[in-house]
């Protein structure tokens, strides 16, 4: 606390950086930055006041949306998302558990815990869209690309979750089930797993609902679901039916929240 | 735990047989749903290309290599617009997204029942929207470039930094608050000096983070036109040019790296 004897003894707060130096040093090279950063912007203004009026035709597209009009597409988009995520989450989890167990340094021996590290690394540093345009190169397009992206980005996301719940866990009842003579997988099976369970639930019901966030996005690039309609609509400018779509992307991740929000309360 | 005694005597058992029967019915619905996903998923994908797909694979990877190294001076200034997306665009996003936290948060909004909705609704409608699609949007409304990307990236910081916040101002200590103002401060003086200090590592660490996600996400955003070094990757790739993806894919891995090891230790140095 830093009190100044004037003639009222007035209080001030103590500053968060206490040198003077590095304080307006850090205040300058941010001002400095963001003037610098600022200029790099080159608007078009001609082109922006022309977009204003698009502008305006999307926001009040979504008192309007369109469901009708692309209808078919919209209706196969959606079942080719939801499905694509539903199966890539299922095949995350069984593909990412053993990863997990791997890469838990209470589990596994180094080299097992190293390769395992490596492959949720791997995963993890790779953007879904970089990955969907690879294997929409390698597949060809349709959900099955994207099927195939969205389980490697999930194994990525899951494993590393769940190595760190394993590594947390409390050591004592998998000593207790190792002293009564159990093999490894019933020590996993029995001392690990009932452990995790909660954590395991509420990560995959939360990827499940990534997934199909992201199930968005990678139709960009040719991978299935509602991606490619909803290109499609903004590339027509029929913000109608972009907005119909982004209202029920909305609307099932409100859903998925609110519904994995139960699902969890009633497994703690 | 229930016991049922069989032929040779008592057996221990986890779940009672109803339950047991239970969870397996639970379990064999979720397998058929699944089945049937796979089924309407795969219904026109052309296993050919799939089977074919390592020979792909072999191919687009022995054109890839070696990467292209004289490309990289290119990649500079692409490289500078995608920091300046990933910074202004968190700016950006701070400077809306803090209001609509405290509308959010129970102890601090305004009005329950209207006015908490509606920052709850602005909330997930952001976050249910990836910063590409916002881009794409964006393109389309205010043309292609730097500005399309940083307002994406804002509108999509709402969202993850809002909510975060709201959770992080519903957990504050409310004794500190009712200390400010037992002293007759004014609702302004409660929020600099009870509600502001408690948040402020948290709110800290989060703009960190979001600013480490965005980051990676406008490494991307030029795939859609919003500027950055995703220009460079989109045109590359149209032209076949797979020596230059593969020094782009680099050099992007190394800014995510890097970008990750900043924010970590920020934080680090912040909580």
């Amino acid at each position: 606390m830093a009190f100044i004897a004037t003639s009222q003894r007035r209080w001030h707060a103590p500053h968060l950086i206490a040198n003077p130096w590095l304080r307006y040093g850090l205040v300058l090279g941010g001002l400095v930055y963001l003037a610098l950063a600022i200029s790099t912007i080159e608007v078009n203004w001609a082109r922006v006041v022309e977009g204003l009026d698009r502008g305006l035709r999307f926001l009040s597209a979504f008192l309007h949306p369109d469901f009708t009009a692309r209808g078919d597409d919209i209706a196969q988009g959606m079942i080719e998302s939801l499905t694509m995520a539903a199966t890539s989450t299922a095949a995350g989890i069984v593909i990412s558990v053993p990863i997990a167990v791997g890469a838990a340094r209470n589990m596994a021996i180094t080299p097992v815990y190293y390769v395992c590290r490596a492959i949720i690394a791997l995963s993890r540093s790779l953007q879904e869209i970089i990955v969907a345009i690879f294997l929409v190169a390698m597949v060809g397009f349709g959900p099955f690309a994207g099927f195939l992206t969205l389980t490697f980005a999930t194994i990525g996301f899951l494993a590393k979750l769940l190595a760190e719940a394993i590594e947390d866990i409390d050591p004592t009842p998998v000593e207790a089930i190792k002293a009564t003579g159990a093999s490894w997988a019933s020590m996993l099976a029995y001392g690990v797993l009932p452990q995790i369970a909660p954590r395991l639930t509420g990560l995959s019901l939360y990827r499940l609902d990534i997934n199909f966030r992201e199930s968005a996005v990678i139709g960009i690039v040719g991978a299935g679901g509602i991606g490619a309609t909803l290109n499609t609509a903004i590339d027509r400018y029929e913000f109608d039916s972009a907005a119909a779509v982004l209202i029920l992307i909305i609307a099932i991740v409100m859903l998925s929240e609110y519904g994995s929000g139960i699902i969890r309360k009633r497994i703690q | 735990m229930p016991v049922t005694t069989q032929g040779a005597g008592p057996a221990w058992s986890l779940r009672t047989p109803r339950h047991e029967l239970l969870l397996w019915l639970g379990w064999l619905l979720a397998v058929a749903a699944l089945v049937a996903c796979w089924r309407i998923m795969t219904e026109d994908t052309i296993w050919a290309f799939v089977w074919d797909a390592p020979r792909q694979a072999g191919d687009i990877g022995s054109r890839m290599l070696p990467p292209r190294w004289s490309y990289l001076p290119n990649l500079l200034h692409p490289l500078w617009d995608t920091l300046n997306i990933a910074t202004l665009g968190t700016l950006l996003g701070v400077v809306i997204s803090v209001p609509i936290a405290f509308l959010a948060a129970r102890n601090t909004t305004p009005d329950a029942a209207i006015v908490r909705p509606a920052a709850l609704l602005v909330i997930v409608s952001s976050r249910s929207i990836n910063a590409i699609i916002w881009a794409l949007l964006l393109v389309a409304i205010v043309g292609p470039g730097i500005l399309a990307g940083i307002i994406a990236i804002a509108l999509r910081s709402i969202g993850f930094i809002g909510k975060l916040l709201y959770e992080a101002i519903e957990e504050i200590d409310e004794k500190q608050v009712e200390a400010i103002r037992a002293t007759g401060a004014s609702g302004a003086q409660v929020m600099t000096w009870g509600i502001v200090p408690q948040i402020m590592p948290a709110f800290a660490g989060i703009t960190v983070f979001r600013w480490d996600i965005n980051i990676r996400e406008s490494t991307v955003l030029g795939l859609v036109g919003a500027g950055g070094i995703g220009l460079n990757l989109e045109s590359s790739l149209n032209l076949l040019a797979w020596p230059q993806v593969t020094l782009i894919l680099l050099v992007i891995l190394a800014t995510v790296i890097v970008s990750e090891w900043i924010s970590a230790r920020v934080r680090h140095a912040i909580i």
